[in-house]
């Protein structure tokens, strides 16, 4: 294999990894304040690309995806309020349950009104055959869109839960919701804000890589399973470890293509996912004892 | 006496199945039979997850996987053609002890292949070994990481029959010969056998049934239900909460491939979508909704749900039906719909006096 042969896999990876990031700090986001795993995580990608899509006829691309971002964040907070709210004090298979539901019925409605057809947004400069060469790799332009968007929204979510107080009342919330609840945070809304966020950047993500991957109605619980592999694979509520452990699944993964069938590319975030969660369940960065700690 | 009240739904369900086949014959309406007998295919998953979920109060959203494999495994055993090799000497063996058949397809092919009794054997034992092996690191797992595991395996088994040209990828396998249990009985879904095939799942749905409510009362049933109570707390106990949860769930398994297997003789054919993640959230919402520990709400359900199902009742929204009754249980009925209220609760709300 030359250097630029491992160049283009080694971005094709790197690309795709950063989108199971995204998803999985979605993941986190919700488990931080909820301590449930959100199984519609994917359909937030799929639900945000499709309506920029719809709504890129009428309006200019950068307006409907802003759009289509703060519809799916409002959905996500509304799915909150309807859905998990009045089972607030249900166990966690009950919670589970719920959110299998959700998933199901909005991949059904999307079913309905986006029907099977496989679409996609246009490339957000360029076409899709303008390449850029970067050490002899060809590349399209939208990767770098796709590694950009990423960044900022992984470090724009830093800055929120470090520095504005809102996100510090989110992190209190998911330290100790009494007592957050006792310094007068309201928690309820902390949970629903939790779950406009994940949503929201859920929807960014579907979007930036709509024109790479394309986008179905039913993509979304693939998309799920290795957001929620790479979520795991960096220890649960670890975001910036999910950031690395989501390249390290997405080179991975292009590396495994290039060596092997296709067929078995699906295959791979599974095992990943099963040899993580037999092996070291609390993830690869976190010292066992203090995983062993945490989930005491 | 409390022993045999147990026992007393067993005998009305026989009883309900002899008058359901008398009234569908003399109505003329047989053909409501073949989708009753596949739903009771399905009850047998159902009977093995209730046990699963409701009793041991483990997740799994991997059993569809079981049923495609219990399924799979059949289907490829009896219709793989062997005929190339009939001259070595491990097939004339096989062939000698009768556990391989010669037979014609559809087509007037000549087929060497195993006899349906020992393909049905193989297939319960590679259930029963993939689900011990499955079992040993993942029923260790809690909660969410449980019920993503199960997934991650269910997706793994859809995604190898989807990809296994033996298999026949997406378009499954046919031509499955029927299932001479004993002479005279035969899984066979052609209509002159449906009256025989519905009184044949029904009595094994009812064993299963007998089965399980005898584990359930038993020793075992009393462990499972204080490891889904409280595990720490059985496990202080000195119940062995792990071999109890990994043996549910092999047995879980086994039914489910027994289901599998037993379906894909009757159907003549198996293919991926009996493999995928929809049916395994389908099953686990027929046991949410039968009331989880309650093994006749889950048969039940099965039976119903699977019917109107088959029947094409609900149409394009077959998966949006199952995902609503998801979430509107467990929003509003985590017991289930039929969790009718104690004779005690009744009578004390009847005997409340006004205070004066």
């Amino acid at each position: 294999m030359n250097v630029p042969l491992i160049v283009q896999y080694g971005l094709s990876g790197i690309t795709v990894g950063s989108i199971y990031a995204i998803v999985a700090v979605g993941f986190n986001i919700i488990y931080g304040t909820t301590g449930i795993i959100n199984f519609a995580q994917g359909e937030f990608l799929i639900v945000g690309a499709m309506m920029a899509i719809s709504l890129y006829g009428v309006v200019p691309l950068w307006l409907a995806i802003a759009l289509a971002v703060i519809v799916t964040a409002i959905l996500g907070g509304l799915l909150e309020m309807v859905f998990i709210r009045p089972a607030r004090d249900a166990s966690v298979l009950r919670l589970i349950v719920i959110t299998i539901g959700l998933s199901i019925l909005i991949r059904e409605a999307m079913l309905h009104i986006w029907d099977e057809q496989v679409r996609s947004l246009p490339y957000f400069t360029g076409t899709s055959i303008s390449t850029i060469t970067i050490l002899g790799a060809h590349i399209s332009p939208q990767v770098l869109w796709v590694l950009g968007v990423s960044a900022v929204t992984v470090a724009g979510l830093t800055v929120f839960f470090r520095f504005t107080l809102l996100g510090r009342a989110m992190r209190a919330c998911a330290d100790d919701r009494m007592a957050a609840c006792l310094c007068g945070i309201n928690d309820r809304w902390m949970v629903t804000l939790s779950f406009m966020l994940s949503a929201g950047i859920g929807a960014l993500a579907g979007c930036v890589i709509s024109p790479v991957t394309q986008t179905q109605y039913d993509m979304g619980a693939p998309l799920a399973i290795k957001g929620f592999t790479v979520a795991i694979l960096g220890g649960l509520g670890n975001s910036t470890a999910a950031v690395v452990a989501g390249l390290l699944l997405g080179l991975l993964e292009a590396f495994v293509v290039s060596q092997f069938a296709a067929a078995y590319k699906e295959a791979v975030a599974i095992v990943v996912l099963l040899l993580v969660l037999v092996f070291r369940p609390t993830g690869l960065f976190v010292r066992r004892e203090i995983g062993e700690l945490r989930t005491a | 006496m409390t022993q045999l009240r147990r026992y007393w739904p067993v005998a009305a369900s026989a009883l309900a199945v002899v008058v359901l086949q008398v009234v569908l014959s003399l109505a003329d309406a047989t053909y409501y039979m073949t989708q009753l007998t596949m739903s009771a295919y399905y009850g047998l998953v159902v009977i093995g997850l209730c046990l699963l979920m409701g009793y041991a109060g483990q997740a799994s959203l991997g059993h569809a996987g079981f049923f495609a494999i219990g399924g799979y495994t059949v289907a490829y055993m009896t219709t793989v053609n062997l005929l190339a090799y009939h001259d070595t000497g491990l097939i004339r063996s096989l062939h000698s002890l009768g556990l391989i058949v010669q037979w014609q397809n559809l087509y007037g092919e000549d087929i060497l292949s195993f006899s349906p009794w020992p393909a049905f054997v193989a297939a319960l034992v590679l259930t029963g070994v993939i689900a011990f092996l499955i079992g040993v690191p993942v029923i260790r797992l809690k909660g969410h990481y449980l019920a993503m595991a199960t997934l991650g395996f269910g997706l793994i088994v859809y995604r190898v029959v989807l990809g296994t040209k033996s298999l026949g990828q997406a378009d499954g396998l046919s031509n499955v010969p029927p299932f001479h249990l004993i002479p005279g009985l035969e899984v066979n879904g052609r209509s002159a056998f449906r009256i025989q095939n519905y009184y044949i799942v029904w009595a094994m749905v009812l064993v299963a049934m007998v089965l399980a409510i005898n584990l359930v009362n038993s020793r075992v049933g009393r462990a499972l239900r204080s490891i889904h109570q409280n595990e720490e707390a059985a496990h202080s106990l000195g119940v062995n909460t792990y071999r109890y949860k990994l043996a549910v769930f092999v047995l879980s398994a086994l039914f489910a491939a027994v289901g599998g297997a037993l379906m894909t003789h009757y159907n003549g054919s198996i293919g991926p979508s009996e493999a995928t993640v929809m049916k395994s959230v389908r099953y686990v919402a027929i046991v949410a909704i039968g009331g989880m520990a309650n093994l006749w709400g889950a048969l039940l359900m099965a039976i119903l749900l699977n019917f109107l199902s088959l029947r094409g009742v609900f149409g394009t929204f077959d998966d949006a039906v199952c995902g609503a009754i998801l979430i509107g249980i467990m929003l509003f009925a985590p017991q289930g719909l039929l969790r009718v209220p104690r004779w005690q609760t009744i009578s004390a709300l009847l005997s409340r006096r006004p205070h004066g």
